[in-house]
């Protein structure tokens, strides 16, 4: 998916650095995205609470704030900084088996399973931001599809890893091996076993720490979007040679949007990983990085709030179609087609276009009305 | 231009919220005196092959059951994981929405390690039919499996080895990235090394590496191994086979269930696998008469011979349903009840003969005992030995 450049006469540079443009957008924006998430906290809450929703989609509730918090996250690197990432997957899954290994290293320091998993989920964030860096600093001179590709094989590079890693803890520490047939201590406990991925974690993820982590995240992107820095992010992604002409250093800034993604991808990872009793390294394999990526261009490239929902809602449809048995996954498929469809038709477009200018007008209107009866 | 699709997608949003709702609240459609059975297995995906078998099985043997006037019917409902532990949850989850109340799953491990888990703090008895990796029973009191668990494999072959090869030259080829297959060595190498005796050669490979085993066949060759075990899946056994008919050596070939298939296998000169052993606890060609007629039942409703996950499917509803008759259990209980009834039986002095095993019983762990079953291929066909 090729982002549309769309160059627009009045956003040079350094208007886009003063922040004199579309100040109110992100406003919106912001609100919109916020609304959502702590609107559908709400919602699904109290839905469980009242008995109204079953538990299919009760299990799902932490993935889902999990893949929103992904999908927000990849928009930093697709959307804003206009980078294709193959590799989100790859991120996630460093934050997972690191938030793993650390959890179960606090399990004998601290009692508060919440502060185990805040540790563990700060622990996989910074784990995770160090491989975006590591990563980060030699691939960020590549541009468009040699950047893709090299994402690409960093997440193949983690998930391969993954399945030789042997991690395990005994009084005297940590020990690991590449290979099981040098063994650990008989003593020691396994907490990653190679393929099998890690088994016997405590679960300690909540709806709650989901939504507090979509709201950390969605917090992040907002506000590097909408700072400064971020200003010149997406400047060097509009123009990167104008971008260079005043100054601005395209590296740095570009690594700085691919690090924290990377960061928040990991933490994302460490709380799914605390959601389930096991966790294998091929869940983190190429498929889950185009999921997350699909989500960021359903919800339109850039678009924050888009994403939310488009995260949340693909999380749910395949179990939604659970009632179409043996037609599920094509189900699926179709829907996914006709709603690209929809989204991408003219017609449709400019029909809605039409209605949603309509609606606007008019608050427009009663606003200034309004407003002028109370000055 | 991003506001006017926004419409779209909240339209779709609702829709698809209004949809999932709907499912949430689905009733079953239960004549009020049946045992509801869930089943979770790879239905679509590359491991669909086993978790089509395992939801024809079980769905044979509730047809069975059903057709002869019981006491209490068996509803059998069968969820997709596509051999994910995440989606398996959500499998999980949706049968518990539809009111299961005994669990025949996972198909394979990973999910069953997840679902375990999950099972255990709901309190829903689980009975595997396949997935044997021991991270699935463990810490789980209500779940059982019905198939050897690997380690017990690599014991089971160590124990028929010694018993009735005592003087064999052994000697291991196996898969060092594939758990499965590293699994049941560890185990058979202590267990083997435990009665005194010797591995005269070990060699190993990955999956990156299995066309060509001359290297491991002439290090088998030259330590003077007369029979070699592999603990593999059979497309790599057949290429050891092959090779090893090139160079002319001809040792015995010891198999574990992962060479169950090997017959079938296009392109292999069934000829060469002609003598070897395999530890198997089900196989298609048997001349065992409860044998013949679930695979002739199974041709029938399938139009497919039955391989050993269909099988195991079948006898843990039988399984299921025997102790749950035993139990004293109503099927009006709610899941916990039947549960910790399910438990009590299991773990006393029940027991169960069907198509993988006589006699099996099970421990506190949640681990089979039964007698395993060696087959010998004679003739294009499975001999039990």
């Amino acid at each position: 998916m090729v982002r549309k450049k769309k160059i627009k006469a009045p956003a040079t540079p350094k208007r886009l650095l003063k922040g004199a443009v579309k100040g109110s957008e992100y406003k919106r924006e912001a609100f919109i995205a916020y609304a959502i998430l702590i609107l559908g906290y709400g919602f699904l809450q109290l839905g469980a609470g009242l008995g109204i929703i079953g538990h299919n989609l009760q299990g799902q509730f932490v993935p889902i704030c999990v893949y929103v918090s992904l999908a927000i996250s990849l928009n930093l690197v697709v959307g804003i900084s206009g980078e294709l990432s193959l590799g989100h997957a790859g991120f996630m899954a460093v934050g997972a088996f690191s938030g793993v290994v650390m959890a179960r290293i606090l399990e004998t320091y601290i009692s508060v399973s919440s502060v185990q998993l805040l540790l563990s989920m700060i622990f996989g964030a910074l784990v995770a931001a160090l491989a975006g860096l590591l990563i980060g600093i030699p691939i960020l001179g590549l541009r468009g599809d040699y950047l893709a590709i090299v994402t690409l094989a960093f997440g193949e590079i983690v998930r391969n890893i993954m399945n030789v890693l042997y991690f395990g803890i005994d009084e005297t520490g940590l020990r690991f091996a590449f290979n099981h047939t040098i063994p650990l201590a008989d003593n020691s406990q396994r907490i990653i076993t190679g393929a099998i991925g890690a088994t016997g974690i405590r679960q300690k993820a909540s709806f709650t720490a989901g939504i507090f982590l979509a709201l950390f995240t969605l917090f992040i992107v907002l506000n590097i979007k909408n700072s400064k820095h971020g200003r010149a992010i997406m400047a060097i992604r509009d123009n990167r040679i104008a971008g260079e002409s005043i100054g601005l250093d395209v590296k740095k800034f570009k690594l700085t949007a691919f690090v924290v993604s990377a960061g928040l991808a990991g933490m994302a990872g460490a709380l799914f990983a605390q959601n389930y009793s096991t966790l294998a390294p091929i869940k983190f394999s190429f498929n889950t990085s185009v999921l997350i990526l699909v989500f960021v261009v359903l919800g339109g490239i850039g678009n924050i709030w888009g994403g939310i929902i488009a995260a949340a809602l693909l999380t749910i449809l395949p179990e939604a179609l659970r009632q179409f048995a043996d037609y599920r996954m094509l189900t699926y498929a179709i829907v996914l087609i006709l709603v690209m469809i929809a989204t991408y038709n003219p017609t449709i477009k400019s029909t809605l276009q039409m209605r949603i200018h309509k609606v606007t007008s008019r608050i427009k209107k009663r606003r200034k009305e309004t407003g002028k009866e109370v000055a | 231009m991003r506001k006017k699709w926004m419409k779209v997608a909240l339209a779709s949003a609702s829709c698809v919220m209004a949809m999932a709702l709907a499912g949430c609240g689905g009733g079953t459609t239960s004549d009020g005196n049946s045992l509801k059975v869930g089943v979770i297995g790879p239905l679509t995906g590359p491991a669909a092959i086993y978790g089509e078998a395992v939801k024809n099985g079980a769905q044979l043997a509730a047809d069975e059951i059903n057709a002869s006037e019981p006491k209490f019917n068996v509803e059998i409902m069968a969820q997709d994981d596509e051999h994910d532990a995440e989606k398996s949850v959500n499998a999980y989850n949706k049968l518990r929405d539809e009111g299961m109340q005994v669990l025949v799953g996972t198909t394979t491990t990973a999910p069953g390690t997840a679902v375990g888990a999950e099972a255990y703090k709901d309190r829903v008895f689980a009975l595997t039919p396949s997935a044997s990796g021991p991270a699935v029973i463990e810490g789980n009191d209500n779940v059982f499996q019905l198939c050897f668990s690997d380690p017990n494999q690599g014991v089971a072959v160590a124990d028929y080895m010694a018993k009735n090869y005592p003087d064999a030259k052994v000697g291991v080829i196996y898969n060092n990235a594939d758990n499965y297959s590293s699994g049941i060595y560890d185990k058979f190498k202590s267990t083997w090394e435990g009665k005194g005796k010797q591995i005269y050669a070990t060699e190993a490979f990955s999956d990156d590496a299995n066309a060509d085993f001359t290297a491991q066949l002439n290090s088998m060759k030259n330590a003077g191994v007369d029979m070699v075990f592999l603990p593999i899946y059979y497309t790599p056994a057949s290429n050891i086979m092959t090779q090893a008919n090139k160079m002319d050596y001809k040792p015995t070939y010891f198999g574990v269930d992962g060479m169950d298939g090997i017959l079938a296998l296009e392109g292999f000169d069934t000829d060469l696998a002609e003598g070897v052993l395999l530890l198997t606890p089900f196989t298609a060609y048997s001349e065992d008469e409860t044998s013949q007629k679930f695979v002739k039942a199974y041709e029938k409703a399938y139009g497919d011979t039955p391989i050993q996950f269909a099988a195991d499917a079948y006898d843990c509803v039988y399984a299921v349903y025997n102790a749950f008759d035993k139990s004293g259990a109503s099927v009006e209980d709610d899941a916990a009840t039947i549960c910790e009834a399910m438990i009590k039986t299991f773990t006393g002095d029940f027991t169960y003969s069907g198509l993988t095993g006589q006699n099996m019983k099970w421990n506190k762990a949640g681990e089979v005992d039964k007698t395993p079953k060696v087959c010998v291929i004679q003739d294009g066909k499975y001999i039990e030995k």
